[in-house]
């Protein structure tokens, strides 16, 4: 027989005046501060019509920074995926002193403010910079170019991938691995048919996340590309030389591209945790971290 | 942000047995060359570059008026900030834990919106919302407020981009927190407001401060939406960000050396303070299981 669980059990809150307060204002303040400003993006894009809105989004200097940014995201992703996979496997297949250690570094990038990195970036590539002088004897550019967009995404995007494979491959153990290794699979089989399959979501999940923290990324970047019109200037960093150039219409158009973005993101998010639960997965708890 | 999400148990590691799995060398080979030349190369190359500055210059710095007048913008900005995500991020917390209303799904789902949002995006958007003729600007004109290219835009920005911080701290722990405790305090006749500040605040004050910690972490470093919105005049509305982007384009790298090593100490500091804040908050939840 089933018990009546829950029925008559007192908790706190559950009045209906403070049920209603509560709610109005939690709600009101999310109308406010979370949905107004994805509303007015698209609010002021579509101000003048569709045609207006095609007509300022298709201007070359837009163009060729979302041609940037795709770049930069197809050479940032994989390697963000790449040593997501090669980290969280050291972590998690063995142990050895400083995980913990190594596990820190791996988050740093989280807690260091975007233009602190840039700074930092300079000053290795720049031309005030550790290789700076090697590198323009040998007439080499990263700074102020591509590399340097790519290597301060990679910079700030470094624990995207790893902090969603850690904690469900530590969780899934040893195991099965190991089990494949004693029927005769070499490493790489183990990792293609075993492991992957097994943390596939979360995979994907933080790919998705780095997807967007690379194109979207604004204060890295604006420092160590120079942000120079039509050459240099990533989408993010468009965005800011169209504001500036008081062609706002053109500004919320390049907008409404990344905020796309980030809602293609969310709902990849919300599909893969829906994934997750269908087969069982114990999904690890998100925990915040941008 | 600053956070150590799992920790191996001490010792672990002697008595784990050796691992038969192959390619050790060369996944922690890759990680270490990765980390090396992707997060330590640069963090070394800003410490050396800030040491050759040495300590009266970089005394010098730091204390210039202006150097000072951005660290205290900075500060009380990021500090109301997390004060406004504390309040609200508890209550989000609470109303998706605890009742249940059609949309539940999308808020829990739109929370984590200012993550996905690039910065640069979210400036634009609330440098709009807060024009005179803005959504909010021109209500909030009426009554003389002025939020664009003011003290509170900078609060606004930090305070958007730093809203899942104590809600996604938060909601786990109330999510797992236990009735029985609250039916044994009702039964005992406290009001629905005792158990709420004498046993239900207590066992999440820890995730709430840790929550509350990363937001006002975050905003210390917070630059592309407070850009869009601050004005950035000096001594009134320049974060120390934005400042020392300032000192980059004008060539000075002494300067911009020294205030971007002293965001990083403070990031540091921080992470040290949040770590700290966890410990506490994993052995208090150890303590109850």
């Amino acid at each position: 027989m089933a018990a009546p669980v829950n029925r008559n059990r007192h908790r706190v809150g559950d009045g209906l005046r403070t049920r209603a307060v509560l709610l109005t204002l939690v709600l009101a303040t999310t109308a406010l501060a979370l949905i107004a400003p994805l509303a007015v993006i698209f609010s002021e894009a579509f101000a003048r019509g569709f045609s207006a809105y095609a007509e300022a989004l298709v201007r070359p200097d837009t163009l060729h920074a979302i041609g940037l940014t795709l770049i930069t995201a197809l050479v940032c992703v994989p390697v963000n995926i790449g040593f997501g996979i090669a980290a969280a496997w050291a972590v998690t297949k063995f142990s050895f002193p400083g995980r913990n250690l190594l596990l820190a570094v791996v988050e740093l990038p989280f807690s260091i403010s975007p233009i602190v990195a840039g700074v930092a970036y300079l000053f290795v590539y720049g031309g005030q910079g550790l290789f700076g002088p090697f590198l323009q004897a040998h007439d080499i550019k990263i700074v102020f170019a591509l590399p340097a967009i790519i290597l301060a995404s990679m910079f700030v995007t470094a624990p995207f991938v790893v902090r969603e494979l850690v904690p469900l491959m530590m969780a899934q153990g040893r195991d099965e691995e190991e089990a494949a290794v004693s029927l005769g699979a070499n490493g790489f089989d183990v990792l293609r048919l075993v492991t992957l399959p097994n943390v596939r979501f979360a995979l994907l999940y933080g790919a998705a996340l780095c997807n967007a923290r690379v194109m979207g990324e604004f204060g890295a970047v604006s420092v160590v590309s120079g942000n120079i019109r039509g050459q240099t200037s990533t989408l993010a960093l468009q965005i800011e030389l169209l504001y500036q150039d008081s062609h706002v219409l053109a500004a919320f158009a390049a907008a409404t591209v990344l905020a796309g973005v980030a809602l293609f993101t969310l709902v990849a998010k919300y599909l893969i945790e829906r994934a997750e639960r269908a087969r069982g997965e114990r999904a690890p708890a998100r925990r915040p971290g941008h | 942000m600053p956070r150590l999400r799992f920790a191996f148990p001490a010792g672990a590691g002697r008595r784990a047995p050796r691992s038969v799995i192959p390619g050790f060398r060369l996944s922690l080979g890759l990680t270490l060359l990765y980390l090396g030349l992707i997060v330590m190369l640069p963090i070394g190359a800003l410490l050396l570059k800030a040491a050759d500055v040495g300590f009266w210059g970089y005394i010098a710095i730091i204390t210039s008026p202006r150097t000072l007048a951005s660290f205290q913008i900075t500060i009380t900005t990021a500090a109301a900030a997390a004060l406004f995500n504390a309040v609200y991020g508890l209550g989000l917390a609470w109303v998706l834990v605890r009742y249940e209303f059609p949309g539940k799904r999308l808020l829990d789902a739109m929370v984590d919106v200012p993550f996905a949002l690039p910065t640069a995006v979210a400036g634009l958007a609330l440098t709009a919302l807060f024009a005179k003729n803005g959504w909010f600007g021109a209500p909030l004109a009426q009554w003389g407020i002025q939020v664009a290219y003011a003290p509170a835009g900078i609060v606004c920005a930090m305070a958007f981009t730093s809203i899942p911080f104590v809600v996604r701290t938060v909601q786990p722990v109330l999510e797992d927190m236990e009735p029985e405790l609250e039916e044994a305090a009702a039964t005992l006749g406290a009001t629905d407001f005792t158990i709420f500040r004498r046993v239900i605040f207590p066992t999440l004050f820890p995730a709430f401060l840790a929550g509350t910690s990363l937001a006002f972490a975050r905003s210390l470093g917070e630059f592309g939406a407070v850009v869009f919105i601050a004005g950035n005049q000096p001594f009134r509305t320049e974060i120390v960000a934005l400042l020392t982007f300032i000192r980059l384009e004008e060539y000075d790298y002494a300067a911009a050396a020294a205030i971007a090593v002293t965001m990083l100490g403070l990031a540091f500091l921080m992470l040290l303070v949040v770590n700290a804040v966890q410990t506490w908050h994993q052995r208090s939840a150890m303590g109850e299981g």
